[in-house]
């Protein structure tokens, strides 16, 4: 994504996101008007719900695990210049990979070594969902949008075929697998709290938060450090370049689709060796595709990412806050409001721009295009 | 009259003979860009009818002025009047009612319309097409029969050479009944025979009264056709001449702010073994054209071998092949006692890794990855090198030394590591390119349009450095369309006409009518 050379940093990382983010709750707060609640309350209600409450942070946290790893997995493809639409389907059959190691290595082996295997198999499932359209992308021109809005699709009839006919615990009526064996999972924080001997609320925070937060690390060390982060960003900003430099595009592509495809896949490592000890269906509720958003947001580096995250977080937990308090926001309104972000921080991202610049050069006129 | 004195640039009251008619006149212009002074109490008169050129390095304020004049800049005092009248030229739109037209370096046309369809847009009469394209095409066959700007109306801009597609913008301009015509750049697209065309066809519309302002900074073309040249440094007006009354030493000497060698001294160097031998290379190009037919020649040791010809003859998939861009379809290349034939692996890290440097012929595209910092520009191609790593990280540091050495040895400017390399003029763009090729120690050099978009201070720089490149025994091979550059530069020269190789002449034996002969096609030796 081109900065603007006018204004600097400052103004357009920091401030124009804020303002986006006023604008859209500002437009939210009016729709909430006309439901007839007083916006404010439903704000504080909000901001209480996510951070408040016991149990609030954790949960907020759970859901920033997710954005964090469906944001970085667009934003690593993002920085190729490749539109990875489908974290989702990634994502989904990540939990396939996982599921699956459980299913078959958790009568033999240790739990912990069983999850271990697990989280493998969430990242190689998710990078052969990914591997598939980068290879189309690279080898046969196939354009990479469309590619993996259909894996997506693809991802879904073949997750429910499965978990319909195949893996479906015997004997029961809702599409899922059986538990898997204890021991086998990610410890939730409050557990680990009480150990320590601390009280924690109880909530599905657990340890792929930590995973989350170490695999951020990792990702900036890749992209800013590594030569093959160095031949990413060449390919994302030039092929020519790219190409004139020596670097094997095709083979490029596919490895940022593989591992943008094994990011999206940890995503079933938090919900299902985390929360649900179990594989279900339509466990990613849509974190692949807010994972746009919030790398369109964090600026496809992993601190804002992770920021970008934790609004989104916020944003699902407190919703559900306010889902509950008050009669007349349904769940709908806060999927509106949700949609009010998206829409003015992701897809409306640069509408303040040439605001913000003319209001800098009117007062500051600090910009050199001699 | 323009007069030949060198001006301090506050003299707005400079009298003129009370025939003289001011097509132009600029008086007191500044524009400041926040703490940057882009132009700065500008004066510039343009006689009704008189070519004026403008010349100045890059960032000198020469694009800043017209741009004012043109209505996409406001400028902060200073005032604008068209044929004596003092007029606000707030936009293009209005900029274009008062008659002045514009033809942009890079052009402004849609490639998948036709010729007619972009004279046509933006200016479209009715709400149907057919009315109006009936009125601008009578109008357009009347200008260009008058001006002598030969175009197929029906073609798709994408089909005609550039040479052509400058003409659709020219006759756009003055569709729009433009009486000022400024062109920026406007031969850096060009072969030397489209320039020659372009040039009859401008000294054509001065005839017919038209005024031209001519932005370049090719004296060679100031002296052949501008009557007046007004030289900018630094945002200012440094000084005004008539034509005939200077020389390009004179020009140069103002535009760089010191004394500036045109000429070119070859150093005598010894020309070692034959290095590259290429053998029956052909290539075709995706879309089926044979763009290279048989081409056999051969590289020594400390030599510059120049290739000529008008652009699109092959010399850029030469280029390409030798530098591993493309892969080798046919024939073999034998490097350093080391042959590529056509069915082995060929790309651009094996050919740096036979000691081949290439400095591409498009530096945007190819030689920088713009939005990267200088430090990460300086080592593309060569980021698997030891010296900038260990293991699969990359060694910011060491890095870092090498860039500051780099654009300290090279002359680099501004000597910042840390700014982006899009931002940097062409020439020192250029030299950081020129930089890292050398830096790398090749055997062979493959240059393309060295020059091309680069001011005439780093020129000079440039040359230097590929000079002293050949005295320590570096063959150099030389892509250039500047033929003036070839014949300076080259030890030897192969001329290339239609993908073959029609011509091979010793520099010091050939003329430029020869080479040019050659060129066209015209003439086999």
């Amino acid at each position: 994504m081109s900065d603007s050379n006018i204004i600097p940093k400052w103004l357009s990382v920091g401030v124009i996101p804020l303002l986006n983010l006023l604008l859209a709750f500002c437009v939210s707060g009016l729709f909430i008007f006309f439901i007839g609640e007083n916006p404010f309350k439903a704000i504080s209600v909000m901001i209480k719900g996510a951070f408040y409450y016991p149990g609030a942070i954790g949960y907020t946290l759970y859901y920033t695990t997710n954005f964090i790893f469906t944001g970085l997995a667009v934003a690593l493809a993002f920085h190729a210049r490749l539109f990875n639409i489908g974290g989702e389907g990634q994502a989904y059959i990540g939990g396939l990979g996982v599921g699956l190691t459980c299913l078959i290595f958790d009568q033999y082996l240790a739990g912990f070594l069983v999850t271990i295997l697990a989280i493998l198999g969430s990242v190689i499932f998710g990078a052969v969902w990914g591997i598939i359209p980068g290879y189309l992308q690279a080898k046969r021109g196939s354009h990479i949008v469309i590619t993996t809005i259909m894996f997506n699709f693809i991802a879904a009839a073949l997750m429910v075929y499965l978990l319909v006919n195949v893996i479906i615990e015997p004997g029961q009526m809702s599409p899922e697998t059986r538990d898997f064996a204890s021991g086998v999972g990610l410890v939730q924080i409050h557990m680990l709290a009480k150990y320590l001997g601390l009280n924690m609320a109880m909530s599905p925070l657990n340890l792929s938060f930590g995973i989350a937060l170490i695999v951020s690390v990792g990702f900036w060390f890749l992209v800013w450090r590594t030569k093959f982060g160095y031949e990413v960003r060449s390919l994302g900003h030039s092929e020519t370049a790219a190409i004139y430099a020596g670097i094997k595009v095709s083979y490029t592509i596919i490895i940022v689709m593989a591992i943008s495809g094994g990011l999206a896949g940890l995503v079933a490592i938090n919900e299902l060796l985390g929360v649900h000890n179990k594989l279900l269906l339509g466990f990613t509720a849509g974190y692949g595709f807010t994972g746009i958003a919030v790398a369109l947001m964090g600026r496809n580096h992993p601190f804002g990412i992770f920021l970008a995250s934790l609004l989104f977080g916020a944003l699902y937990q407190g919703g559900t806050e306010l889902d509950f308090e008050f009669s007349s926001i349904t769940r709908e309104m806060v999927l509106l409001i949700q949609g009010l972000i998206i829409l003015f921080s992701g897809a409306l991202a640069y509408m303040l721009n040439p605001l913000v610049e003319n209001i800098y050069i009117k007062y500051y006129g600090n910009y050199n295009n001699a | 009259m323009m007069t030949n004195k060198n001006r301090s640039g506050n003299d707005a009251t400079v009298s003129l003979p009370a025939s003289t008619r001011l097509a132009i006149e600029l008086r007191d212009i500044t524009k400041r860009f926040g703490h940057v002074i882009a132009n700065s109490d500008v004066n510039l008169r343009v006689e009704s009818g008189s070519i004026h050129g403008i010349v100045g390095e890059n960032g000198a304020g020469k694009s800043t002025l017209m741009n004012i004049l043109f209505g996409l800049y406001k400028p902060d005092s200073g005032m604008i009047l068209l044929n004596d009248k003092p007029v606000e030229v707030n936009s293009p739109e209005k900029s274009i009612a008062l008659g002045i037209g514009m033809v942009h370096q890079h052009f402004m046309l849609v490639p998948t319309f036709t010729v007619l369809e972009n004279v046509m847009l933006g200016n479209e009469g009715s709400m149907l097409l057919k009315s109006g394209e009936e009125s601008v095409l009578n109008r357009l066959k009347s200008l260009s029969k008058n001006y002598g700007l030969d175009v197929d109306f029906e073609a798709l801009i994408s089909d005609i050479p550039v040479g052509m597609q400058q003409r659709v913008e020219i006759l756009k301009a003055l569709n729009r009944g433009a009486k000022v015509l400024i062109l920026d750049e406007p031969t850096g697209v060009l072969t030397p025979q489209e320039t020659i065309g372009l040039f009859d066809i401008l000294r054509s519309l001065k005839e017919q009264g038209v005024t031209i302002v001519l932005i370049t900074h090719k004296l060679k073309e100031i002296m052949s056709i501008t009557d007046t040249v007004s030289v900018m440094r630094g945002g200012k007006v440094v000084a005004d001449f008539a034509t005939r009354k200077t020389s390009p030493e004179e020009l140069a000497e103002n535009m760089v702010g010191r004394k500036v060698l045109l000429s070119i001294k070859k150093p005598a160097s010894k020309i070692g073994k034959s290095i590259l031998e290429v053998k029956n290379v052909s290539h075709q190009s995706k879309d089926g054209v044979n763009v290279l037919k048989d081409i056999s020649f051969n590289l020594k040791e400390g030599e510059i071998l120049g290739i000529a010809g008008v652009a699109g003859n092959g010399q850029s998939e030469l280029l390409d092949i030798l530098s591993g861009i493309e892969t080798l379809q046919k024939g073999q290349m034998t490097i350093n006692d080391k042959t590529i034939s056509s069915h082995q692996e060929w790309n651009s890290k094996k050919a740096r890794e036979f000691g081949i440097a290439h400095v591409p012929e498009d530096r945007h595209k190819r030689g920088l990855v713009l939005p990267f910092h200088n430090y990460e520009n300086s080592i593309l191609g060569y980021h698997r090198n030891d010296e900038y790593s260990s293991g699969f990280l990359m060694d910011k540091r060491k890095i870092l030394n090498f860039v500051n050495e780099l654009i300290q040895n090279f002359d680099v400017r501004p000597r910042s590591p840390l700014i982006n390399s899009g931002k940097l003029s062409g020439g020192n763009q250029q030299k950081l390119v020129l930089a890292r090729e050398i830096e790398s120690n090749p055997k062979i050099l493959l240059v393309g349009q060295p020059t091309r978009g680069v001011d005439i201070g780093a020129i000079e720089r440039i040359y230097e450095d590929l000079m002293k490149l050949k005295s320590n025994g570096t063959a150099i091979l030389l892509v250039s369309v500047e033929l003036d550059e070839i014949m300076s530069l080259s030890d030897r020269i192969i001329v290339m006409n239609q993908g073959t190789i029609v011509g091979e002449t010793n520099s010091s034996d050939a003329t430029e009518l020869d080479i040019g002969k050659m060129m066209s096609g015209l003439e086999q030796v």
